[in-house]
């Protein structure tokens, strides 16, 4: 295949990957953007392996096979609500592939260059081992912490803001004598040292960040994993590395913007780490009495309701919930209520994680709505269910000016008719704010276990 | 424990304690329910719905009353017209009796009631605080009577409450004045809002002009300032000043409107007289004034308790048993509110009651414990208004300070800057991947403001598929003589493919289960 053709190709597979990624901006064309993304690959890979550069076939197919083979399983195998666990294991990945690739572009001499070239393509290696490496320890520290294999808690070493600048400093400092080793030859010792920084500057990083904060995190190492392809995309002179991982970061970038706008929160403060450590006095402290509810109590209240919006959380998911409430909802539809389902956009541990959940549960995405569509509405709704959910439903991120999450849009239920909250205890939020919901005058609370209570909130509306 | 529910005997009640409806419900707490035969007769219901719903039937009230353990009655004991003695009387030593005391008017009753070593607890003492409401017996009784209120008012009202034009000439809506907007009054708001009338409201405590307006009606304001909101809810009586203000607005609207409903109360005093004789005269002949007062004295000077009077051609209507003309929809009520008392009394469901003086709710509605009185309780702790603000709340909204213009141009010149000295050393061969590179960054952020946010975890799925793409590195790089290189390369072709494998399966398996 000649250059110009692999060229070309590579063009065809930039422009299948932006439709895959326009693609997606709708339930109706998702689908076909997916295809579009394999397709791109597809030909992406083609190109590169028939382009003549590629004469050790056996190796790459043994790999691709087999590689190809694990993630199939995986995506196969993984359960809808560990989906963050498995985006963050697959950002690990790409940055692991990052730094292997710079490696191996770092003991290529074949292609000696000179001069400022020379110097921009170790500045590459070095970037992209840099990122690469940054990706891959804080994405397996978020997996870790998503999948409480290490506590969800912020660490917060003391003067952590000062570590993190003296690591920044060594890495700049070690570049300077990496690039003056390089003349010699023996560079390799301040890239492995580097790589060894970043990779502690990764750990601390994630590390320091709330539970509550998994959002961000989740879609800034999406940031970061493009980026990371992006840099090896210079290193090696790809325009089509470049442009993916170009597209990959900015939708990384973008989300992570989202969530952070949707708990009101800095995107710079989210990364410095700590929760609450700004705000500024005493949060109002919540009194007053709970009222609780039985299920037999909620299925008459929601028998006599017309207009139904069900609140989903994270404790939803960990409740396996989600079919349950399907059924409920589908039950009461049949019955002629309007149900409807609030989603917050930081709800869950990945950005649009509930909607991930109801889809798996079947339920019909035109009945989910974003927060923004029904935040007005809330007057016109006679009953409204919070599940496992806290501080996305938190009166005080409005009205309380020192509470930790003011500012913060949530979900208004408390205008509806009557709030039922689906509650293990009284225990408070990730963000661990005390709610005045709770104690409002048209709550409910049901205590229990979200997918128990639930049960039998079913079987009393059956009957 | 057996619970006795006795047919009322107070003349003109035809209210009963206890549905079947909620003796149902209370037989399921662990109770047994007793019914003296003809009890529900007045709320139209037969002593067979009562069987029917597992209760027994007692043939005489002396029997009743002897065998319940607990006797739950409407109205406060008294003299019994066939046994010719007190209902006191025939309340067991000890025994307990739920219903409508009326402490502060009746402290002969319990004195008698105390001498019985008896516990008494009194609908019309459960404190107003919010876990109390489901069975605050006074509000779903004062509900009641203020719908009744408008239907009385109407029944003697000569013309429409709505407006219409018709072929034989136009009919001017009527036009109702509501003094007092409690329960009852904004109950009276409702109806009378409901059948086309023109509704205008007063009460002394400014919270509740939110609610009169979200009733539709108008609520008259009094150019004056004093706070009229007493402790629980309830109102207090205000100054000379303020009263002389507040009787000169009636009396000018007593001219206009058509119809007045005074619901004026202050706790434990007689009702305060709002409506003078010469604001009668000056009244529209064929007008109506209903005085749901009329218990405690009336607001109106000219009502006559338990009557119907016309005086200057206005009818002034003083009934005192409104509920009680709604006989089977207030027996429903007060009996929902009873079942909410004896679950609360009863948290075990084992059909024993515990009176228990802990519990803020059941501390205030017993006014007599085991032969003790004790009433009235402790003040409640929390009352309907808020708290009373001295001053304008502290809290300013903060202005956000307007960035500068040099500060918000400060990024695009450091941005700037960047690029202009990358490119005064930059290769021609780096600026050609430069381009590209921002170009794309700029296609991202249009494309991916577009996403919807319900598909933000596929996005990230099939953006990770695709930053597999990194497996192009690799790939031409695994070609390479060099081992070192080779094994580098073949591990990252390795860890790619399993995220391109991976990222789109998992997508396209989460975009199947999105569905309409």
């Amino acid at each position: 295949m000649s250059h110009s053709l692999v060229t070309m190709s590579y063009i065809i597979a930039t422009i299948l990957f932006i439709l895959s990624l326009s693609g997606l901006s709708k339930q109706e064309t998702a689908r076909k953007g997916n295809y579009y993304g394999m397709l791109g690959m597809a030909i992406a890979i083609a190109a590169t392996a028939l382009s003549g550069y590629v004469t050790s076939y056996e190796v790459l197919l043994g790999a691709l096979v087999v590689g190809g083979a694990i993630g199939a399983r995986a995506a196969i195998k993984v359960e809808m609500t560990q989906m963050p666990e498995l985006v963050a294991i697959m950002h690990s990945l790409v940055g692991m592939a990052a730094v292997l690739v710079g490696y191996a572009n770092f003991l290529d001499v074949s292609h000696p260059l000179i001069g400022v070239e020379k110097t921009i393509h170790e500045v590459e290696i070095y970037i992209g081992i840099l990122i690469g490496a940054v990706t891959f320890s804080g994405s397996v520290i978020a997996f870790c912490k998503l999948s409480e294999k290490i506590s969800g808690k912020p660490l917060l070493l003391p003067g952590r803001h000062w570590f993190n600048l003296l690591l920044l400093i060594a890495a700049v400092a070690l570049a300077g004598v990496f690039l003056q080793q390089s003349e010699n030859g023996s560079a390799i010792v301040p890239l492995a040292i580097m790589t060894g920084i970043a990779l502690i500057f990764g750990i601390h990083m994630v590390m320091a960040i709330g539970g509550a904060d998994m959002p961000v995190v989740v879609s800034m190492l999406n940031s970061y994993s493009g980026w990371a392809a992006a840099a090896t995309g210079f290193m090696l002179s790809n325009d089509l590395l470049i442009v993916t991982g170009a597209l990959v970061g900015s939708s990384g970038a973008i989300l992570s913007y989202i969530m952070c706008r949707a708990m009101n929160r800095n995107f710079i403060s989210v990364i410095a780490g700590g929760f609450g450590a700004a705000a500024g006095g005493e949060a109002a402290v919540i009194e007053g009495e709970v009222q609780p509810i039985d299920a037999d109590e909620t299925a008459q209240l929601l028998l006599e309701a017309k207009n139904i919006m069900i609140i989903p959380g994270y404790g939803m998911a960990v409740a396996q919930a989600q079919h349950t409430v399907n059924e409920i909802t589908k039950l009461l539809k049949e019955k002629g209520k309007k149900v409807g389902f609030g989603i917050h956009p930081v709800a869950g541990r990945m950005p649009g994680h509930m909607n991930v959940l109801l889809a798996e549960a079947k339920v019909p995405y035109d009945i989910v709505y974003e927060m923004d569509e029904i935040n007005e509405d809330w007057a016109h709704v006679d009953v409204s269910i919070v599940i496992g959910a806290n501080d996305i439903v938190n009166p005080s991120a409005l009205d309380d000016p020192n509470s930790p999450i003011a500012g913060m849009p949530v979900l208004e239920c408390w205008k509806g008719g009557t709030t039922i909250v689906l509650k293990r205890s009284m225990a408070s939020g990730y963000a661990g704010v005390g709610n005045p919901l709770f104690v409002l005058e048209n709550t409910r609370m049901l205590f229990g276990d979200a997918n128990a209570t639930m049960q039998a909130v079913l079987k009393a509306l059956k009957g | 424990m057996k619970i006795g529910i006795p047919k009322e005997i107070h003349p003109g009640e035809k209210r009963v304690a206890t549905t079947p409806e909620a003796a149902e419900q209370i037989i399921k707490l662990g109770f047994a329910v007793l019914v003296e035969t003809g009890a529900g007769i007045g709320a139209n219901i037969s002593d067979d719905a009562y069987k029917e719903a597992g209760a027994e039937i007692v043939d005489n009230a002396k029997t009743l009353w002897e065998q319940s353990d607990i006797v739950i009655k409407v109205r406060a004991p008294e003299r019994h017209p066939e046994l010719t003695t007190d209902e006191t009387d025939l309340l067991r030593e000890g025994g307990r009796l739920i219903s409508f005391i009326w402490p502060a008017q009746n402290p002969e009753l319990m004195e008698k009631l105390a001498a019985k070593q008896a516990t008494v607890l009194a609908m019309d003492s459960v404190p107003r605080m919010s876990r109390a409401q489901k069975l605050d017996a006074l509000s779903s009784m004062a509900n009641i009577a203020g719908y009744r209120a408008i239907v009385e008012a109407a029944q003697h009202f000569g013309r429409f409450f709505t407006g219409q034009i018709t072929a034989a000439g136009k009919i001017p809506p009527a036009k109702v004045l509501v003094i007092g907007a409690g329960v009852a009054g904004l109950a009276a708001i409702g109806a009378a809002k409901g059948m086309g009338a023109i509704v205008r409201a007063f009460d002394t405590r400014p919270e509740v002009k939110e609610q009169i307006e979200s009733m539709d009606a108008e609520f008259l304001m009094l150019d004056f300032k004093e706070e009229g909101s007493g402790t629980g809810g309830y109102a207090k009586t205000m100054s000379k000043e303020f009263i002389e203000a507040e009787m000169a607005l009636f009396a000018r609207q007593a001219m206009e409107v058509d119809i007045i409903v005074t619901t004026a109360l202050i706790p434990g005093k007689p009702a305060p007289k709002l409506i003078t004789k010469g604001m009668v005269e000056s009244m529209k002949p064929g007008s109506v004034i209903v005085d749901l007062a009329a218990e405690q004295g009336g607001n109106c000077e000219l009502t006559e308790k338990d009557q119907v009077v016309v005086r200057h051609d206005v009818t002034i209507i003083g009934y005192t048993n409104l509920p009680s003309r709604l006989a089977n929809q207030s027996s429903q009520l007060y009996s929902t509110n009873i079942r909410h008392l004896l679950t609360e009394l009863s948290p075990e469901k084992n059909g024993e009651i515990n009176v228990n003086m802990d519990d803020e709710v059941i501390r205030g509605a017993t006014v007599i414990k085991e032969g003790k009185i004790t009433w009235p309780p402790p003040p409640p702790k929390l009352s309907a208004a808020p708290a009373p603000q001295t001053e304008a709340p502290a809290y300013v909204v903060q202005e956000a300070p307007k960035a500068s213009p040099l500060k918000q141009l400060l990024p695009l010149i450091i941005g700037g800057a960047a690029l202009f000295a990358i490119g005064a050393v930059a290769p021609e061969a780096f600026m050609a991947h430069f381009t590209v590179f921002v170009l794309a960054c700029f296609v991202g952020y249009q494309v991916i403001w577009n996403v919807s946010p319900s598909l933000h975890t596929p996005l990230m799925s099939v953006t990770n598929a695709i930053s597999g793409i990194i497996v192009i590195g690799a790939l031409v790089q695994v070609s390479t003589p060099d081992s070192t290189i080779k094994i580098l390369a073949g591990l990252a072709i390795l860890i790619a493919s399993i995220n391109i494998a991976g990222g789109f399966l998992v997508t396209r398996r989460m975009l199947e289960m999105f569905r309409k």
